[in-house]
């Protein structure tokens, strides 16, 4: 049974637990001053699926992702991922580990050629230590190796013809498919994509949503952050919504908008009304 | 009173031999440890001067304290200049890159204020510095002290050639290790930290640890510069490594163009022919009576060679903002 179908099995409420976790968050919160920012009770991240995190602006989503990620430590509570305990620990030991993300705002290293953006991403490099560094006959092999890796993934990306310029010359959409691209130089095993397709025309918003699948298809578990209910719809096969910190709904993504409590963390409560997902969450109600 | 009593030949000796002396290597050894903190890392370190000193007292206070050999003399330097590089780093790297900044030029004047204060003056001297380290250098050097070497119209007395020469060799050496790492997968690391540390962070590389190994590395090649003025000038004077002196390393840096190699070397030499240059054109045309007193009498002109060369800086930022070696290209991608 694939990972997909194991999730048809699974009961479609907060906090639910899955086959087969990647992830396994438990009483994690975070607190800015006096607002909690993230509340979360428990949540199971399904392996090799690929998982969206929805919820209106402010539900706490980036926040959460920097909690999981190890850009920011919860106030309490733990994650537990891969078998390993993950919080408290830094980001780039997470990142060691296979937990690679991408931010929102695109981080191109702008003043490095692409290709040397891509071989960045590659993890255990001889060379990155420093008295190593200083004899190029201990880590040149492995460069070329890696630099191999990365012209095979630039030509996947379609980013090839730009392989030696400088990626602060790439257009936003481009800067997208090289962060995606460099976070598969450091074979993941669970990619964290903060909203992947903000800022993309809808040309790449496609091809970007065929990479993204792809990696389902490679059993790179992929979680990420999205607004734009077509995508979610689209490329996910479950959906997490939080609103105000907590996780209030999950399910998968043909069902989650007709669920009362989605409805009433978009809308506000009081409304009877199915979302219409097509047309966007906070458009306007169906007669 | 023409033009022609001017001995440019003169000048130029002067100007070639200043821009090539120790205290053009101890400028380019302190700017190539800048260009690894700044260049490489986008560390903003504002107090080189104090690395400088470290590695200056840490190789004095060896033979006057310790009675080391030279050799191991040298390696407390660095080791100095690798301490200060951890007391300053360990607390603000985690921090945003302005607080390294802020800590920095002060840092580097609590080092020269403690040397020469009263209460250190039993192992510092206080302000009078450290004089007697140089005999064990001396009998190292294969040039006898009194006389004269050189290539040509350029010379030095033997007992400052071997600053020049040991100078320009550290210079080579660590040009060499700048150019290695820089190419190198740490290099590499390193520069993504300057572009956007998160991102590194997100690729698994512990940005923490690789800025304060830059910021080490820096500071001991800075070190090796505060040596070498040791070696040159027989003496080691706490009010030599005032806090104005960071500033014109970072002169010379961005004259040769931020993040290139050889840009520091390039930057000092230039800047030190510029300034002898301009001092000793200065001098003669009032000798001379071509510049009138009452515009300006020759103990002025050390000023005012200042305020050319700042000109002259200026004038480069407006039209070649990169320096001489930089990318504008590259330059450009920051305005993006």
């Amino acid at each position: 049974m694939t990972p997909v179908e194991q999730l048809a099995d699974v009961a479609p409420e907060p906090g639910v637990s899955k086959p087969d976790p990647i992830l396994v968050v438990d009483d994690v919160s975070r607190a800015f001053g006096g607002l909690k920012a993230v509340d979360v009770d428990h949540l199971e991240v399904q392996r090799g699926v690929i998982t969206a995190l929805i919820g209106p602006n402010g539900a706490g989503k980036t926040t959460f992702f920097n909690l999981l990620t190890g850009f920011d430590q919860p106030d309490s509570g733990t994650a537990v991922f891969d078998g390993e305990i993950a919080s408290g620990k830094s980001s780039h030991e997470l990142a060691r580990k296979g937990m690679v993300r991408t931010f929102q705002l695109t981080k191109a290293l702008t003043k490095l050629s692409v290709v040397e953006n891509m071989k960045l991403g590659a993890t255990h490099q001889r060379g990155e230590h420093f008295f190593a560094a200083l004899v190029s006959p201990l880590w040149n092999a492995q460069e070329r190796d890696i630099e191999s890796r990365a012209d095979a993934l630039l030509e996947r990306f379609k980013l090839d013809h730009m392989r030696d310029e400088y990626a602060g010359t790439m257009s936003g959409g481009q800067r997208k498919l090289l962060e995606m691209a460099r976070s598969l130089m450091a074979d993941p095993t669970l990619v964290m994509l903060d909203e992947p397709m903000a800022g993309v025309n809808p040309a790449l918003t496609q091809s970007l949503l065929e990479h993204v699948k792809s990696l389902r298809h490679e059993g790179i578990t992929v979680m990420f952050v999205e607004h734009d209910m077509d995508v979610v719809r689209d490329i996910s096969d479950w959906v997490v919504v939080m609103a105000e910190g907590q996780i209030i709904a999950e399910g998968p993504p043909d069902t989650i908008g007709s669920n009362q409590q989605v409805i009433d963390a978009y809308l506000g409560s009081h409304h009877d009304s199915a979302l219409d997902l097509d047309a966007g969450l906070l458009d306007e109600e169906k007669p | 009173m023409s033009l022609a009593a001017i001995d440019w030949g003169f000048i130029l000796t002067q100007s070639v031999t200043q821009a090539f002396d120790f205290n053009a290597v101890v400028y380019a050894l302190a700017a190539i440890g800048l260009n690894i903190h700044f260049g490489y890392a986008g560390l903003l370190n504002f107090g080189q001067v104090g690395f400088v000193a470290m590695g200056a007292y840490g190789m004095g206070l060896s033979i006057t304290l310790w009675q080391l050999n030279p050799f191991l003399a040298v390696v407390v330097g660095m080791i100095f200049a690798a301490i200060f590089a951890l007391i300053l780093g360990l607390p603000t790297l985690r921090l945003r890159s302005d607080y390294l900044a802020i800590v920095t030029i002060a840092a580097a004047e609590i080092v020269r204020l403690i040397a020469r204060s009263t209460v250190m003056r039993p192992i510092t001297r206080g302000a009078e510095g450290l004089n007697e380290f140089i005999g064990p250098f001396r009998d190292l050097s294969p040039f006898s002290p009194g006389q004269i070497y050189g290539i040509g119209p350029i010379e030095w007395r033997g007992s400052q050639f071997f600053a020049v020469v040991v100078g320009w060799i550290l210079v080579a050496l660590s040009l060499l290790l700048v150019a290695q790492l820089m190419r190198s997968p740490w290099g590499r690391v390193v520069k993504a930290i300057r572009e956007d540390e998160d991102a590194a962070r997100a690729l698994g590389k512990n940005a923490y640890w690789y800025k304060l190994q830059a910021l080490i590395l820096g500071g001991v090649i800075g070190g090796l510069g505060g040596m070498v003025q040791a070696l040159g000038n027989a003496t080691v004077q706490p009010d030599f490594f005032v806090a104005p002196l960071t500033f014109f390393f970072w002169l010379v840096l961005i004259l040769g163009g931020v993040g290139r190699v050889w840009a520091p070397v390039f930057g000092a030499v230039v800047y030190w022919f510029m300034i002898t240059f301009i001092q000793n054109t200065g001098r003669q045309l009032v000798d001379e009576g071509l510049i009138p007193t009452s515009i300006m009498d020759t103990s002025q002109i050390d000023q005012i060679r200042f305020w050319i060369v700042g000109a002259a800086l200026a004038l480069l930022m407006v039209f070649r903002p990169q320096g001489f070696f930089g990318s504008r290209e590259e330059m450009a991608l920051d305005a993006r």
